[in-house]
């Protein structure tokens, strides 16, 4: 008995450790970044051109490429990526067509960015001619973003309980019909939240822009979108590798830039998440 | 069996002619070579344990079936006459007809939207029209007095027995021909199983139901005819007074008076 409630005890503060652990990571970096970043962080910074070679000024362009960037890759992954999950989970029969296709998704899932990077390279910027351009690290990026933003949808559609479906289908419905009277208003809040997500991450890559768009000092905004386009995240590591005798404020307060937005749109999800929760009555 | 034994039961102009009916599910043999009509405007009771192949039975009436991938089905229903798998289109088929499901399954809309939903499907956009048809369907159904007031309300805040009652409006309110219910009140209290069954005596005047019930004496109560199923065969089927009082097959017997099932 004695022995039993001693292996809780432990039991219990190993878990808590372990959960501690997990917090802390974030907690440092968040911690470090704002201590560093903060002060470098002024309204000149974050709607300046950079001047002296990146070593002053502002990161607005890169600003702006990042957020053109993301909405570039919400425009190519999100209806196709919501599309395809619609068919595999709504329409798509078994066979061995489907399970290819899901084993794809769950492969492109696992290929590493930089590999993106040069798919991107090879296909949009070379084969289609569009060359580095926020096009063709919009695709890049879409494509990256795409298994995760499937994978979410699949999920939340197959949350939707079956009954549901069924009692659609009893009152003469036809499968679109019951799709989008039915199962979507359920999946919705799921959808968002990945997909909101998927896109969290894609602002944030660095090698799949790489060879497709990212400008290494590009001191005006871009006016097409087959510019190239600064962003946050090369910029990151341009400041941080490439280019000598830069403050540690500024690399810090740009750090912080990308962090924010990245966190942003995670609070936007969860926010999404908690408010339908509170709605949703089965 | 049952023309055979006695002829007096065949029904010159059913409603509903199932002939050699089998059906499988992933090689599970469901249903074995049933034939039955179901007379216009009458209540036929389906009774039996689990497994009998009463649910298949309701599932192909409506094609519900097809929705299982492992689903196999042969032989022939006739609707008024016409092959039900050959030439009536499937979504045509159910909306004449609806079925009623075991457990209260309103959607995740509001009482309004709920039974709006079946006739909204169906093309009606005349916002008067359609809220002509929902008081309809739940005056039917003998629910109207009890929401009228908060018909804008979530279908999930009423109680299990009120939840059944909105489903029965539902599948009212596509103007179906004949109900099929899937023991309806399987989790309902005596209370709402009456009421329930009130309803469906008041539904007779113009509707062909199927009720398949595993509460025997609900069958006793409200059927005109009852049949009896096990292990996917209808073992007997008959008027209700005479299958309660005079059962021919020894197994009828045993279920009725709750010896086994």
């Amino acid at each position: 008995m004695r022995d039993t409630r001693r292996y809780e005890r432990i039991a219990f503060n190993l878990l808590l450790l372990a959960t501690l652990i997990i917090i802390a990571p974030v907690g440092i970096i968040v911690f470090i970044v704002l201590w560093h970043g903060l002060p470098g962080l002024s309204w000149e910074f974050l709607t300046a051109m950079p001047r002296d070679g990146m070593r002053a000024g502002g990161i607005f362009p890169a600003i702006v490429g990042t957020i053109l960037l993301t909405i570039g890759t919400a425009v190519f992954s999100i209806p196709l990526g919501i599309l395809a999950a619609i068919y595999l989970n709504e329409y798509a029969e078994r066979n061995w067509l489907t399970r290819m296709v899901e084993i794809s998704i769950i492969n492109l899932a696992g290929i590493p960015s930089i590999v993106y990077g040069l798919f991107g390279l090879g296909l949009f910027v070379s084969f289609l001619g569009f060359g580095a351009s926020i096009l063709a690290g919009s695709l890049t990026l879409a494509i990256m973003t795409l298994p995760v933003i499937i994978t979410a949808t699949r999920e939340a559609l197959g949350s939707v309980p079956n009954a549901f479906r069924e009692v659609s289908f009893s009152l003469g419905a036809s499968r679109w019909q019951t799709v989008r009277g039915v199962v979507l208003p359920n999946a919705i809040p799921g959808i968002l939240t990945g997909t909101i997500l998927g896109l969290s991450r894609a602002a944030g890559e660095t090698a799949p822009i790489l060879f497709t768009v990212a400008a290494f000092y590009l001191p005006r905004l871009p006016e097409s979108i087959f510019d190239q386009a600064m962003a946050l995240p090369y910029h990151i590591y341009v400041l941080s590798t490439q280019v000598p005798n830069v403050s540690l404020k500024v690399q810090y307060s740009t750090v912080l830039v990308l962090v924010a937005l990245v966190f942003v749109m995670n609070l936007t999800a969860a926010y999404i998440r908690s408010k339908f929760r509170k709605r949703k009555t089965w | 069996m049952v023309t055979e034994e006695n002829p007096k039961s065949e029904i010159l102009n059913p409603k509903i002619r199932i002939s050699k009916l089998n059906v499988w599910y992933e090689g599970k043999h469901a249903l074995k070579d049933l034939t039955l009509e179901v007379e216009h405007k009458e209540i036929m009771g389906v009774i039996g344990p689990s497994n009998s192949g009463k649910t298949s039975l309701l599932k192909t009436l409506n094609r519900l079936n097809e929705l299982y991938p492992g689903c196999r089905t042969e032989g022939e229903v006739k609707l008024d006459g016409k092959d039900i798998f050959k030439e009536i289109d499937k979504h045509l088929l159910r909306k004449r007809v609806g079925i009623v499901f075991a457990l209260p399954l309103p959607l995740p809309l509001s009482i309004f939207d709920n039974v709006a939903y079946g006739p909204k499907l169906h093309g009606l956009k005349d916002k008067s029209k359609l809220k002509e048809i929902v008081e309809m369907s739940l005056r039917a159904s003998a629910i109207w007095d009890e929401v009228k007031d908060r018909l804008s309300s979530p279908a999930f805040t009423l109680s299990g027995g009120q939840q059944q009652r909105l489903c029965i409006a539902r599948t009212l309110a596509v103007e179906p021909e004949i109900i099929l219910y899937d023991e309806p009140c399987s989790g309902l209290d005596p209370i709402s199983t009456l009421k329930i069954e009130e309803a469906m005596r008041e539904l007779k005047k113009n509707y062909t139901q199927v009720l398949v019930t595993n509460n025997v004496k609900q069958a006793a109560r409200v059927s005109d005819r009852t049949a009896f199923f096990l292990m996917g065969e209808m073992i007997e089927m008959g008027a209700t007074a005479q299958m309660f009082t005079s059962p021919r097959d020894k197994r009828t017997d045993d279920y009725i008076s709750g010896r086994f099932g």
